[in-house]
């Protein structure tokens, strides 16, 4: 579904992603750790078609098609969507408002037909009871003066609202609280199917406690430096990132 | 001696209308010798700074509109949505009583000036005995030599007026090119509230000068919430100056969105006279093609504890030009005063242009003020925000821009009027439809 190849990515003149790989199937979850300034969300923003990330070489294929020739509303069309690590506020944009248009936008795009204010409610009260967000946010601007936690619901409440294919979640878990956390986790859970994927970007074992990752990769400095199954997690946990590089001097020597 | 502009505007001298009363001759005489000895301001007038005259100051226009009191005008233009109350309109600078709406408010006067000049021309010295004596304020001047009708509004003390007085001030296609004068005025009683809508619009195509002098007096603990809507022909030309005088806890709530006109220029006076005067102003421009529009505020704190909150936005698309001035005096004695002042613009395109300066001068005590101006463009990290979400670029555009515009007029409660002020913006701005078509999505 999803084939990124020896991609080499250049943010500001300098090369961050250097030779990345990564394969993801439809109905996989794909967890990606590794430490501070790796490139993490440098390749959620890559996927997501930020500007200002020059791909220098490799490819990313999806579906069949050439990621990285689509602007960013035709991949989110293509049901490519980014959790942002750091959600943007909107001054003045209904939040409600937005999210009708952003769905509409898309199913124009892909041909179906819009949803009516009435059909647009009833799916928003669906979503946001598996999410216990308060319906008050819907009311309020894009993210405007929503506390941190709240940002990060709101992600995902955007995701189950959007139903995309792919779902590069960059640190949701991150500043939450642990009924949160267990939120996020149950409405990423309660996504999970076999048509679709998800990558979850995080620092944190525990997240992967809650959504139980079938690959656990570690990208540092730039690149996939080691794949496994989720028992990565927990030695990462325990020896830190520094021990892969040990391991992988003891390899080589 | 005259030429150009002023010329055949003061070929016939100061206006008759009421110039039975030897005060209102006078002061006209003074406007006109005034205006004799320093025509229009040039371009090393600080006032004028970003906004010539040339061009104006060649062109010539005719004094009025013979046929302005049977014009036919499309009556759609002079609706606005939400508001319905007592109707004043004003076509090429002549008072229509056959499109107004004039019902008996208990409490509100509500007359033409001309009808006040012929009756009882004593009863508005305190306002027509206004002299200008800074060249700077060539309009105001020329309005007082010319101007022989507008508005008169008085309310009585206590009185509060629930229906909206809504006063349109519109063009009309002529055979002649127009420059065209109204004189408003509105005495706002002791501890009265009146609600008014000044609403300007016009027939595209025509090219008239309008010039519009309005005086608000707001006596002590009176509310005026004064919508200023400026949606004239893009094609016209239209100065304003509006002078506020506030005493003792009078309230001055204003809106002002600019849009029309191809050349505009609002100087907003407004003292704050009295202890614990307050005023408030959200305002917005939106401009493009070639439109020049140029806000010129001027408020003085004269009194104690005195307020003013202030929050413009602007912006400018294509070739437009916009000009914000936004000065603050506190006079000293105007101890414990409270003056805020924002204004952030937005640049569109690279050959818009937009000015601003803030200006504060403060020579009270325990003074709280705050003064910030910017000039931007739209924020790339929002805007990739809801391409992320699949928004097209021109529609993410048009969302973000009229947010930005939207602080001028979303503490409207009317909301049929914010609807339509929110469609009245959107139409303005960079239109979404349009370019989202020509991504590659559907090729
Ligand atoms: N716009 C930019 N300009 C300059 N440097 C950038 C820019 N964006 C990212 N970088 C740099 O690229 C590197 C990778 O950043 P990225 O945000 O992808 O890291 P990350 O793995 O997500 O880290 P974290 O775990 O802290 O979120 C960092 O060194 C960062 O400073
Ligand atoms: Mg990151």
């Amino acid at each position: 579904m999803l084939t990124i190849d020896n991609l080499h990515v250049r943010v500001a003149g300098k090369d961050i992603l250097k030779g990345l790989s990564l394969k993801v199937n439809a109905g996989e979850v794909h967890a990606i750790m590794g430490p501070n300034g790796a490139g993490k969300s440098t390749l959620g923003n890559v996927l997501a078609g930020r500007e200002g990330y020059e791909v220098t070489q490799g490819s990313v294929v999806w579906n069949g098609k050439d990621l990285l020739e689509l602007e960013p509303e035709e991949r989110a069309a293509e049901g490519v969507f980014l959790a942002f690590q750091y959600p943007v506020e909107i001054p003045g944009v209904n939040n409600t408002y937005f999210l009708r248009a952003a769905l509409n936008a898309q199913r124009k795009r892909r041909g179906e037909a819009e949803l009516d204010s009435m059909q647009f409610l009833k799916r928003v009260r669906e979503k946001l009871a598996v999410l216990h967000l308060k319906d008050e946010l819907l009311h309020r601007a894009v993210n405007e003066g929503f506390s941190g936690g709240e940002k990060k619901r709101n992600e995902i409440f955007q995701m189950a609202l959007l139903e995309p294919k792919l779902a590069i979640l960059d640190e949701t878990d991150s500043g939450l609280d642990i009924d949160a956390l267990k939120m996020v986790a149950d409405g990423v859970n309660a996504m999970r199917d076999p048509a679709r994927a998800f990558v979850v970007i995080t620092h944190y074992q525990r997240l992967l406690d809650y959504i139980v990752p079938d690959f656990v990769h570690v990208l540092a400095d730039g690149r996939i430096v080691e794949s496994g199954d989720k028992s990565l997690a927990l030695k990462l946990e325990e020896h830190g990132y520094s021990w892969i590089a040990e391991r992988k001097l003891a390899g080589a020597a | 001696m005259v030429a150009g502009f002023l010329e055949p505007l003061l070929a016939d001298g100061v206006a008759r209308q009421g110039s039975q009363s030897g005060w209102l001759a006078q002061v006209r005489t003074r406007a006109l010798e005034q205006l004799i000895r320093d025509g229009l301001p040039g371009p090393r007038n600080e006032a004028w700074k970003y906004t010539s005259l040339r061009a104006i100051g060649q062109r010539r226009y005719a004094r009025s509109d013979p046929a302005a009191a049977t014009r036919p005008i499309d009556a759609n233009l002079l609706d606005l949505p939400g508001v319905e109350g007592p109707r004043l309109v004003f076509v090429n600078g002549g008072f229509r009583a056959d499109l107004s709406i004039i019902a008996d408010v208990p409490g509100m006067e509500l007359r033409s000036l001309s009808d006040v000049l012929e009756a009882e021309p004593d009863s508005l010295r305190e306002f027509l005995s206004r002299s200008f004596d800074n060249a700077e304020d060539a309009f105001a001047r020329l309005n007082t030599v010319l101007a022989s009708d507008g508005v008169v509004i008085r309310v009585a003390a206590g009185a509060r007026i629930v229906p909206p007085v809504h006063l349109v001030i519109a063009g009309a296609v002529a055979e002649k090119e127009l420059a065209w004068q109204l004189r408003c005025i509105f005495d706002i009683g002791e501890g009265a509230a009146l609600r008014l809508v000044e609403h300007h619009v016009g027939e595209n195509g025509h090219g008239h000068f309008g010039n519009v002098l309005s005086q608000l007096a707001l006596r002590a603990n009176a509310r005026l919430d004064l919508l200023q809507v400026q949606n004239g022909a893009e094609t016209a030309s239209l100065t304003r100056r509006t002078e506020a005088l506030l005493d003792a806890g009078a309230h001055l709530e204003m809106r002002s969105i600019e849009v029309g006109a191809q050349w505009m220029r609002h100087d907003l006076a407004v003292r704050l006279n009295g202890d614990r005067s307050r005023f408030v102003s959200r305002g917005v421009f939106a401009l493009r093609g070639r439109q020049h529009a140029d806000t010129r505020l001027d408020i003085r704190h004269s009194a104690r504890d005195t307020a003013c909150d202030i929050v413009w936005r602007g912006v400018a698309d294509q070739r437009a030009r916009g000009v914000f001035h936004g000065a603050i005096t506190v006079e000293s004695g105007a101890d414990g005063s409270d003056a805020q002042l924002s204004n952030k613009n937005l640049l569109l395109s690279d050959q818009a242009e937009i000015d601003t300066q803030p200006v504060l001068e403060i020579h009270a005590d325990e003074v709280k003020a705050a003064h910030g101006a910017t000039v931007g463009q739209l924020d790339e990290g929002a805007l990739f925000y809801l391409r992320s979400r699949g928004i097209g670029p021109a529609q993410a555009r048009s969302l973000l821009t009229l947010a930005f515009c939207r602080v001028a007029f979303d503490s409207i409660e009317n909301g049929v009027l914010r609807e339509y002020l929110d469609a009245l913006m959107l139409e303005r701005l960079p239109q979404a439809a349009d370019g989202d078509s020509q991504t590659k999505s559907s090729q």
